[in-house]
């Protein structure tokens, strides 16, 4: 097909770019601002170079939490998205169950972050919670706001109480889309449960896994609500994700230079890493297509 | 390979069903002969493929029992039967390449490696796909996919019976013809017991030793393509088989003779029929146009030249009708009247044949 030359079409792209300038590039744009000065008071500010982004390649702090940070982002995808893949495969495909499943299934992602973190902070006492009290009835030592185990497992469990279901969800959706030929086929050809969720179910529901992946990654990732309000980033740093960190640093103690300079590396490992499952997911579609 | 026995087979979809309607297969009994081809005929919905899947075990019959060699299978699944089955649309596993897709059925049993390795070298070679088989089955066109799937239900050699639910529909009109040869090939050679589902008659009867012709959930007539266009047992199956379809008129049938409407038809034999509704069926091929004199007048509305023969088609009394006319021959001048061929006149009650029942007299 022939294009058109019209130079005044770039008009037309006009509107989305304010909207992005505002929501996203100026706000964005004051932070590296901050990122690059450096300030005595009085709102007078200097120059500083890129002293603020060293200064936290260096910081101990930084690479403790970052580090914690890939921990729990690992084990959180780690158990919900088998753990997301089994429940999907043992919901029922239709009928009166299979749309109560879906409504259970969905209640836990609708509840609001802060709301999750109280729930399980009142859940967890040793006094009044109803998990607290039996694990020390039980004669389990469990405190979370002391043992650093405690304090890990809770966190993690609340995620994974709070986000399976999405996966669980995505892959029923992807399960539900294959054609029952697929299934009566494996039957005649003699194939065992594992090669029918090998061969068919796993490759029908790799796309929609990867975007389970990708959200789950990335919201895990910046983390920050639910861990703040059960443990408050404790006992000591043991749970102190990113965002916590960043928030200590940037409202806490008012370091408003690094806890820029975080901020943008922070933005970009994320940039990243969205970037590298876009491609792959792309990828997987281009091969799908051919 | 084994011959399968339907014993008082019936299956509805609905959990208590009352009168007949609820079913979508009819009670049936046959025997499915080791080492046949048969083919299943007959229009969309009318319970082929709930017959197959009830014999493949994909379906469990709501009544009655399925039988290989006398041994009873209603209740073991479709994995125990050991048959192979071609769906309508592809299947293929897109992870797998094409050989490994051939060679799925096999490695699931456990089969040797390089027995493997033979059994899929000759069926690529059968399904055209030798250079292929390193390929990704993901990607590659809907007919080439259903080649790989028939190249799966044909790889095993020892299965009970092989199974094909309109298997060509997505195939190219000249492969299609080339596959059809390779399965008759295929059953030549190894004798299994074939059942081929299909709605297109000349598929049927050119792959079929005998064609079974199902209507509205019943087996109206099991025949050799000759028997099915000569004597069709149903009204269905002439108007089902052939092209044109047999004409059908509303009949008084008394004896050796017949009226439609005021004209009165001589048929070849005696028949004895009940109270019910008689008609007379004649196939397009039995029908002679000519002008005036005796006959059943018609008026001919148009005239379709198809090659080897025209198509006269024809409107008369009673509504609709078709005749033949061999290539070369003119329809002739002012043509009025038809008259028909005594050896094709079928006559018929309530839709299903009456047999004559005595030699007709000298007049």
């Amino acid at each position: 097909m022939n294009k058109t030359v019209n130079q005044k079409a770039w008009f037309l792209v006009l509107p989305v770019l304010i909207l992005v300038a505002f929501s996203a590039v100026i706000p964005l744009m004051t932070v590296v601002n901050y990122s690059v000065q450096d300030t005595f008071g009085n709102n007078v500010f200097f120059w500083n170079g890129i002293m603020w982004f060293e200064d936290m390649l260096n910081s101990e702090r930084m690479w403790n939490a970052l580090g914690r940070q890939v921990v729990f982002s690992s084990i959180i995808l780690a158990i919900e998205v088998p753990l997301g893949v089994f429940v999907a495969l043992n919901m029922p495909k239709k009928g009166f169950w299979a749309s109560f499943c879906l409504v259970v299934m969905s209640l836990p992602l609708l509840i609001p972050w802060n709301v999750v973190g109280t729930i399980w902070q009142i859940f967890g006492r040793v006094d009044i919670g109803l998990l607290g009290y039996t694990l020390d009835a039980l004669g389990i030592d469990y405190n979370y706001t002391q043992g650093f185990y405690a304090a890990w497992t809770t966190v993690i469990v609340m995620d994974v109480w709070h986000w399976t279901s999405l996966v669980a969800l995505l892959a029923y959706a992807g399960l539900q889309s294959i054609p029952d030929a697929y299934y009566q086929a494996a039957k005649i050809d003699q194939a065992s449960r594992w090669a029918v969720f090998r061969y068919i179910e796993l490759p029908k529901m790799m796309g929609v896994l990867m975007i389970a992946i990708l959200l789950r990654f990335m919201d895990s990732f910046m983390i920050y609500t639910e861990p703040f309000v059960v443990t408050g980033g404790g006992p000591g740093n043991a749970t102190t994700f990113l965002s916590i960190d960043l928030v200590k640093m940037a409202l806490g103690q008012f370091d408003l230079g690094p806890a820029a300079a975080f901020s943008l590396m922070y933005f970009l490992v994320i940039l990243a890493i969205s970037w590298v499952f876009y491609t792959v997911m792309v990828n997987l579609d281009k091969r799908e297509g051919r | 390979m084994a011959k399968i026995t339907l014993d008082n087979l019936a299956h509805s979809y609905l959990p208590n069903p009352t009168s007949e309607d609820d079913f979508a297969l009819k009670e049936l009994n046959h025997d499915w002969q080791d080492g046949e081809a048969y083919a299943l005929l007959g229009s969309s919905g009318c319970g082929k493929s709930t017959l197959l899947n009830i014999i493949s075990g994909l379906l469990r019959p709501s009544h009655g029992r399925v039988l290989f060699d006398g041994h009873d299978v209603t209740d073991q699944a479709t994995a125990e039967r050991n048959i192979a089955q071609v769906f309508q649309f592809p299947v293929v596993y897109d992870t797998m390449t094409v050989r490994e897709n051939l060679a799925f059925p096999l490695r699931n049993r456990r089969m040797p490696a390089d027995e493997i390795k033979r059994l899929v070298q000759k069926v690529g070679a059968m399904i055209g796909m030798e250079a292929q088989l390193d390929r990704k089955a993901r990607g590659l066109t809907a007919d080439a996919k259903q080649k790989i799937s028939l190249g799966r239900g044909m790889v095993r050699e020892d299965v009970n019976a092989l199974l094909f639910d309109e298997p060509l529909t997505v195939i190219d009109p000249h492969m299609k013809w080339e596959l059809r040869t390779q399965l008759k090939k295929l059953h030549q050679d190894f004798g299994h017991t074939m059942i081929y589902v299909t709605h297109d008659q000349t598929e049927a009867l050119t792959f079929a030793d005998k064609v079974v012709v199902m209507y509205d959930g019943r087996v109206v007539q099991i025949g050799t393509p000759q028997e099915l266009f000569e004597r069709p047992a149903h009204t269905f199956v002439g108007y089902f088989i052939g092209s044109p379809g047999m004409n059908v008129f509303d009949a008084e049938v008394d004896g050796t003779r017949a009226r439609i409407g005021e004209t009165v038809v001589e048929l070849p034999a005696h028949h004895t029929t009940g109270t019910g509704r008689t008609q007379l069926g004649i196939r397009p091929e039995f029908v002679r146009l000519k002008a005036g004199g005796e006959g059943l007048p018609v008026e001919v509305r148009r005239v379709e030249d198809v090659g080897r023969h025209k198509i006269v088609r024809l409107s008369a009394a009673g509504g609709e009708v078709d005749a033949l006319l061999p290539e070369g021959t003119p329809v002739p001048a002012g043509a009025d009247r038809i008259t028909f061929d005594p050896a094709g006149i079928n006559v018929y009650e309530n839709d299903w044949r009456v047999a004559p029942s005595g030699r007709r007299e000298a007049a």
